[in-house]
């Protein structure tokens, strides 16, 4: 009875959804806030971020201070996470360290996502010589994988917390232009758009009514996506000695040192990762709540 | 066939040559100067030496010139030059290292497919139910995990704590067990993930409603007709996450002391050996490509109209 | 009903499905028989529900999405609804085939057309491969497929060569009843009559049953013995081929004959039916063609409406029938 209730209770749910606009934000948001995985990543993603801020001022340790009494301290009262190999609260780091992953993340992603678009719009509107030239340079670039590529710039500019950034954001560019480039194509031989030039709709009209939102909602999922494997990128490059480099508490920087004391200290190599892990799975459960909830089509 | 697989290799040439220019301009932006690196070891560096140094390296040469010689000897000789710090040929460096990598590679691939794509199919089929949302969470797991904490992980418990397997070097297939793992399980996820959403999709289509309503077992109907249409977008993500997983692999490499080219590449880097970089870029960059065309390849195979596209020509002349 | 040319005898159907979160009530107790030889129209705008109903007899609903499919079958005396899955494989393509409705979609683009034929072949009869293979070639000629295109994929056809191949699917075992599911919307015109045509002269050599499935009223004036006018999943009107064009009852099905064009009277402007098709998952009280209906009164919205025999084997879902008047 309480199962036939509950189905009930979906049914009338999805109704109210449903006479909300598709594509509409207030569609979006709702369909969004009733996926318990993306409302759980948004909460942890929250929690994060005001940990993170809030952590010199409710932790009595500083993320630098070292404490050699604690050298390799297991967890305890006083120390949640145990020290590491200077005697540093590992709470309070990955706390800290949250910073370097999530503004990495966002702003690479935020960086990748501009010009690449802009590179695309480009070459899929105006075609001809533009795009070719344009489609033959990310050819170039994408004949090595993407993580490559960033190890490469990060070689190059060097360590730290913008030119990580930096690094980042320029290899996410093709992926984003291709995109973006196929999804204006699409868009422009799309029937409707020769329906609106029938009716002498003006083209910045077009653009702004059918082409930009049209290829905006591929482009939001995989903004979500990209700041979670961004950010998984950002720890490998600081794991590798490339990105953020000790003793700034980067998860990835963190991991690397603690490595070598993995033998007997097993705490110092799990609660980054773990960090590292919940973070990049919240973006993820909100990038496919995200993906439901924009994409019609896979709509059940 | 072989005329649009040859087509194909001779329009990686110039695309490998840009790779070339490019990565060779980009090494000459690293900061930092190779010679003095590679003098590191004497107490006292005294100005002639580091010219001397950069004489042999050749770094005196302007840079156009040292690209051009660069570009000949590798283009036509198939010789990156000396690395720095070994000096030795980087050809000879990489031949010992690039079949190790290629191995690991073709490991983790191999297991992507052959755990991701009947995990997804079996997800699929039992869509909804425990079983699936499970996996389906499993999935989210594998792919959220950095790949180096996740080797970090295994070594802790496999190596460290049951003493089951070795966590660092080469010596027997044992050593490739945690690697593998380490460098598929993402894509594992990735692969399964994909499987299920495309044969959801598929199974769903009016060609599967018509293959039952002739009869056939629900088996077959799945197996037969769903099964290789769902497959086609597959082949695609199998492309990607072996790019992934190549990208990734000189952190594996690193973790597990594999000295392949991957790890070779970040030493490399780091001690500024511009030619030994160069030839780890474009070893990863052809097997990227030759990797990008077999994925075309198998694409065409699957599908049809694929096939029919890229061979169409020759039936035509065929015909006439 | 005990009549021994039955072949098909199906009592209040019933389908329920689940689109969008929300339940969809697209068949809601249908009955009609069929017999031996003989055609039976299923006529109805888009969304009445005809194409669950043929569904549901061969039992190929999507069970994804399907809540309710209850009723019962009878084929040669079978409850088709309480077979096995297994026992139900052997009536779906041998002795019950079904032409679907977009040949766009409905064939496998990975599989040649020849074996796709040559599959229900070899599931229902004992024959070798080789043997499934040159009988599926046949087939392909008989829908007028020459046999040096068998070994194509369906992407190298046109749409009216795809409705061949789905045709030859469908008549590939030679089955005792064809449900053809408006097999000619997706084509044009001219393929259309060929089409047709087709149909009609193989049912003609092999006496196959038919349920025809269509909106066209043209082919059901062309092809059928007996039709039923399916209106929000239920027969509102159900006779032969004269019953139901000389002596219309229902007024929905009057209203569609009133919207038909004419080609020698020199009017200007159609005459639609006022109003939109009944909405399957919010059906009206009472008559479900009450809102849209010139003759509805208090009463008609009130209560269930029965079907009424108006003439012997005529039968009509409508008040003013229903007393007789």
């Amino acid at each position: 009875m309480t199962g036939k209730k509950k189905k009930e209770a979906a049914v009338e749910n999805t109704r109210e959804v449903k006479s909300l606009r598709p594509g509409s934000l207030a569609y979006v948001w709702r369909r969004i806030s009733h996926d318990p995985g993306a409302m759980a990543g948004m909460i942890i993603i929250a929690l994060i971020i005001i940990l993170s801020i809030l952590s010199p001022y409710i932790i009595k340790y500083d993320y630098s201070t070292m404490d050699l009494a604690n050298k390799c301290a297991a967890p305890s009262w006083e120390h949640p996470f145990g020290c590491d190999e200077m005697g540093r609260d590992i709470l309070v780091r990955v706390l800290y360290g949250a910073r370097y992953t999530l503004s990495i993340g966002v702003l690479s992603t935020a960086m990748a996502i501009v010009i690449g678009v802009i590179i695309g719009a480009i070459a899929g509107y105006f075609g001809g010589i533009a795009d070719t030239l344009l489609m033959r340079a990310l050819d170039v670039i994408q004949a090595f994988p993407q993580m490559l590529m960033a190890m490469l710039l990060a070689a190059v500019f060097g360590t730290g917390l913008d030119k990580c950034i930096l690094a980042l954001g320029i290899s996410g560019i093709a992926g984003y232009a291709r995109m973006t480039r196929a999804n204006i194509l699409k868009i422009r031989n799309s029937e409707y758009i020769e329906a609106s030039v029938s009716i002498k709709c003006s083209t910045p009209r077009i653009i702004w009514k059918h082409i930009l939102p049209n290829s905006l909602s591929p482009l939001i999922v995989s903004a979500a996506m990209g700041i979670a494997s961004s950010g998984l990128a950002a720890s490998a490059l600081s794991f590798i000695g490339l990105g953020i480099q000790a003793p700034k508490p980067e998860w990835g920087a963190m991991l690397s040192s603690a490595r070598n004391y993995i033998r007997g200290n097993p705490h110092m190599v799990i609660f980054p990762g773990l960090f590292i892990m919940i973070t990049v799975i919240s973006f993820n459960l909100i990038g496919d709540a995200l993906r439901d909830a924009l994409d019609p089509k896979l709509k059940d | 066939m072989l005329r649009y697989v040859l087509k194909r290799l001779l329009m990686m040439i110039p695309i490998l040559l840009a790779v070339a220019i490019l990565i060779f301009t980009l090494m000459n932006f690293v900061p930092g100067d190779p010679a003095r690196i590679a003098l590191s070891q004497n107490a006292v560096i005294t100005e002639a030496d580091l010219a001397a140094k950069r004489a042999e390296f050749g770094l005196d040469q302007p840079f156009f010139t040292r690209l051009i010689s660069f570009l000949e000897g590798a283009f036509f000789h198939l010789d990156f030059g000396v690395s720095y710090t070994y000096s030795t040929p980087v050809t000879s460096l990489l031949a010992t290292r690039f079949p190790i990598t290629l191995m690991l590679a073709f490991l983790c691939t191999l297991t992507m497919v052959v755990l991701g794509i009947p995990a997804g199919v079996s997800a699929a089929v039992h869509a909804g139910k425990a079983g699936d949302r499970i996996s389906m969470f499993i999935t989210l797991l594998f792919n959220s995990m950095p790949n180096f904490w996740l080797g970090l992980m295994l070594v802790l418990f496999f190596s460290l704590e049951l003493k089951l397997l070795p966590s660092t070097g080469i010596g027997s297939p044992a050593h490739f067990v945690l690697p593998v793992i380490c460098g598929s399980l993402s894509g594992v996820a990735s692969i399964a993930r994909q499987t299920r959403a495309s044969m959801l999709e598929v199974i769903r289509s009016d060609f599967v409603t018509t293959a039952r309503s002739k009869g056939i077992s629900e088996r077959k109907a799945i197996y037969g007709h769903a099964l290789p249409n769902a497959l086609i977008p597959v082949i695609t993500v199998c492309g990607q996450q072996f790019g992934h997983m190549l990208g990734g692999i000189s952190v594996i490499e690193m973790l597990f002391s594999i000295p392949g080219i991957g790890s070779f590449l970040i030493t490399s880097i780091n001690q500024r050996d511009y030619p030994s970089v160069q030839g780890c870029v474009i070893y990863i960059a052809v097997t990227f490509s030759l990797m990008m065309l077999i994925t075309d390849l198998i694409y065409a195979f699957v599908d049809p109209r694929i096939k029919s596209n890229y061979f169409v020509q020759r039936k035509k002349k065929e015909k006439t | 009903m005990e009549n021994k040319n039955l072949l098909l005898s199906v009592k209040d159907l019933q389908v329920k499905y689940q689109s969008g979160g929300v339940l969809v009530h697209a068949v809601n107790g249908v009955s009609f028989d069929l017999e031996k030889g003989k055609t039976f129209g299923l006529v109805g705008e888009t969304g009445a529900g005809k194409t669950s109903i043929a569904r549901a007899i061969l039992r190929i609903l999507p069970d994804y999405a399907t809540r309710v499919c209850s009723g019962e079958t009878f084929f040669e005396g079978v409850d088709l609804m309480k077979l096995s899955a297994t026992e139900m494989q052997k009536y779906r393509g041998g002795k019950i085939s079904m032409i679907f409705q977009d040949p766009m979609t409905a064939l496998n683009p990975v599989q040649t057309v020849v074996n796709q034929i040559a599959e229900g072949l070899k599931t229902h009869e004992k024959i070798t491969k080789a043997e499934a293979r040159l009988r599926a070639i046949e087939m392909l000629e008989t829908v007028g497929i020459p046999a040096d295109r068998a070994d194509e994929y369906p992407h190298q056809f046109s749409g009216g060569m795809k409705q061949r191949v789905v045709i030859a699917i469908a008549l590939a075992c030679n089955p005792e009843l064809l449900i053809a599911d408006e097999q000619t919307t997706a084509l044009d015109v001219t393929i259309q009559a060929q089409v047709m045509d087709l149909i009609k002269s193989l049912r003609a050599k092999r006496n196959t049953s038919m349920i025809m499935i269509t909106h066209d009223l043209g082919v059901i004036a062309d092809v059928c013995d007996y039709v039923a006018v399916v209106y929000a999943g239920q027969i509102v009107e159900y006779g032969t081929l004269e019953d139901i064009y000389d002596r219309t009852a229902h007024p929905y099905m009057k209203g569609l004959f009133a919207a038909l064009p004419e080609m020698n009277l020199d009017s200007d402007r159609l005459k639609p039916i006022e109003g939109m098709p009944a909405d399957p998952t919010n059906l009206p009280d009472g008559c479900k063609f009450a809102p849209r209906c010139p003759y509805a009164t208090e009463e008609c919205r009130k209560r269930e409406i029965d079907l009424k025999e108006v003439s012997a084997g005529h039968f009509c879902r409508c008040i003013k029938t229903e007393s007789g008047v």
